[in-house]
């Protein structure tokens, strides 16, 4: 069975005045893929995902997300994919449950839709003691957990996550991770940006942006093969230096 | 002896940030504080630097005690605390010049101490603080922590967020400080830089699971690792954790490691369980031990 391209890029470019941030990107993300999205600091990844996630229009180029073009469909584009970051995530000064509840209705659900997704969520992540309490106060990992289930809530068809597990724990971290394979399993893509290279290890292929442009495009395994070193970390010092 | 911590505790309310730690760091060492978010490494830093008072416990830096001749500390030591720390309205020049003046000295005096660092920053030296990259913040930083030639210097997570290549430039500059007989007390949640240290303490949650040397702690870890892999990662680790006799299973890039509680664990019998269960492509290779097994089996 072929897998149908849920990401679909071509010359994807955006230029500010003399600047091309994002310079002629091309790649596809498969349906279920875990897709890591690597770059420095100032290397155009932002600005390639705020294209990607219809907050940007692009300069030239064409990209299409879940099926929807991002030039003509942005809105549509918003409702089908989910967004998790470091940054920000939840709010504060919000309960487990108001935090679930405001994101529900914001993505569109039901009443009885909230209520049972709550319920299966508070389950599943073993949050009963705390519904009540204000997510300022959960540990880190648990907000990370928290996080990545509310992104989810309205079952998106791609979920781009941006350094999701960066300063976690690395128990928290590995559990983190099985959500992110269990995501996957199921049918979601999965779009991780980081610089973290040890998160990078864990998808099942990364790109890697130099100056605007993909530089390597690859499965991890293969990547390490073919600059032969042993980590990814090792795979991007290559790259960056040369 | 430069720093000294004798069953330090600090509590914000409820929360037990530190509790009971006790630690040494030999003059000239580069020690690393390695643990996650929430660990209390901040708060230990801020200790250390006379910015906070413990609850309980003793603890010295330089041969000062950090309660009674604070004064004193805070002219020997340099610290680069984990957010950013200087003035984004000021140049790098600007920025130099102001922290050389607040410790009654110049930045001709000591410039031998921070040239090399200097120097890769110096063409942008009439560029503001706030318009720099994440690399380049980090080395002024360190610059301005460095000019008044302090003994002992604090690195509270100087290359969190920062890209590898910065990384690597930055644990290169460490190790040349080093030379110049400065203790180095750096904390960081990235586990791959604990190789890098003299010694190091893992930490979580206050407490302090170990301390020793990267290659004693890897040395002294009975438990063999072996690397798991195969066309499905999800069943893969479900199958994993069903497998009876299995102490420990933990993602880990593209392979799973998995270790067991038998002294005769058999790669064999695991293989043909994984096959029975319809998995392709498997691989068993038993692994090196890395920091992060060791700290993964300690929090557990």
């Amino acid at each position: 069975m072929k897998k149908t391209n849920m990401i679909q890029v071509e010359n994807l470019t955006k230029k500010f005045g003399d600047f091309t941030a994002v310079d002629a990107i091309s790649f596809e993300v498969k349906k279920g893929e875990i897709f890591g999205f690597l770059g420095a600091n100032g290397a155009g990844k932002t600005t390639a995902i705020k294209m990607l996630i219809g907050i940007s229009t692009p300069t030239s180029g064409k990209a299409t997300v879940a099926g929807f073009d991002v030039y003509t469909q942005p809105n549509e584009i918003k409702k089908n994919i989910g967004y998790m970051s470091q940054k920000f995530a939840l709010y504060d000064d919000l309960t487990v449950k108001e935090n679930i509840t405001f994101f529900g209705g914001i993505y569109g659900l039901s009443r009885k839709q909230i209520k049972e997704k709550r319920c299966q969520l508070v389950e599943e992540l073993g949050l009963q003691e705390v519904t009540n309490e204000l997510v300022k106060s959960l540990p880190l990992g648990w907000k990370q957990k928290l996080a990545f289930s509310v992104a989810l809530l309205h079952n998106p068809k791609i979920i781009f996550l941006d350094e999701p597990t960066g300063g976690v724990d690395p128990i928290t971290r590995r559990q983190f991770w099985e959500m992110i394979y269990k995501t996957a399993h199921n049918g979601t893509t999965v779009f991780v940006t980081t610089h973290y290279m040890d998160e990078a290890e864990y998808c099942d292929r990364v790109s890697i942006m130099v100056d605007g442009k993909i530089e390597a495009l690859d499965t991890p395994k293969k990547m390490k093969e073919h600059f032969k070193v042993d980590t990814m970390n090792d795979v991007f010092l290559k790259l960056a230096r040369e | 002896m430069d720093i000294t911590l004798k069953h330090i505790s600090k509590s914000y309310g409820t929360l037990k940030a530190l509790d009971n730690i006790s630690l040494d760091v030999k003059k000239g060492e580069l020690f690393g504080l390695i643990g996650p978010d929430g660990a209390g490494k901040t708060t230990l830093f801020r200790i250390l630097t006379t910015l906070l008072i413990a609850d309980q416990g003793e603890a010295t830096v330089a041969g000062y005690d950090v309660v009674n001749n604070y004064i004193d500390i805070r002219n020997h030591v340099g610290y680069m605390p984990g957010k950013f720390s200087l003035y984004q309205d000021l140049t790098i020049e600007e920025n130099l010049e102001f922290f050389a003046t607040i410790f009654n000295t110049t930045v001709e005096e000591n410039y031998d101490l921070i040239k090399d660092i200097y120097v890769q920053i110096e063409p942008f030296k009439n560029r503001r603080a706030g318009k720099l990259s994440g690399g380049m913040k980090q080395k002024l930083a360190l610059c301005c922590a460095l000019i008044h030639k302090p003994k002992v210097l604090f690195l509270d997570e100087p290359t969190t967020g920062v890209d590898p290549v910065s990384r690597k430039e930055f644990w290169e500059m460490l190790k040349r400080l080093q030379e110049k007989e400065i203790t180095i007390l750096v904390s960081t949640p990235y586990m791959d830089e604990a190789t890098l240290c003299d010694r190091i303490a893992l930490i979580q949650n206050g407490k302090i699971l170990k301390i020793d040397s990267p290659t004693k702690i890897i040395a002294n870890y009975s438990k063999k690792i072996y690397n798991v892999s195969s066309n499905n990662m999800y069943e893969l680790i479900l199958c994993l954790n069903q497998y009876p006799n299995k102490y420990s299973v933990y993602p880990f890039g593209e392979f799973v490691h998995y270790t067991d509680q038998q002294d005769n664990f058999n790669t064999q019998d695991l293989y043909e369980c994984l096959e029975n269960k319809n998995l392709k492509n498997i691989t068993i290779q038993k692994t090196q031990t890395t920091i992060e097994d060791v700290f993964m089996d300690l929090a557990k």
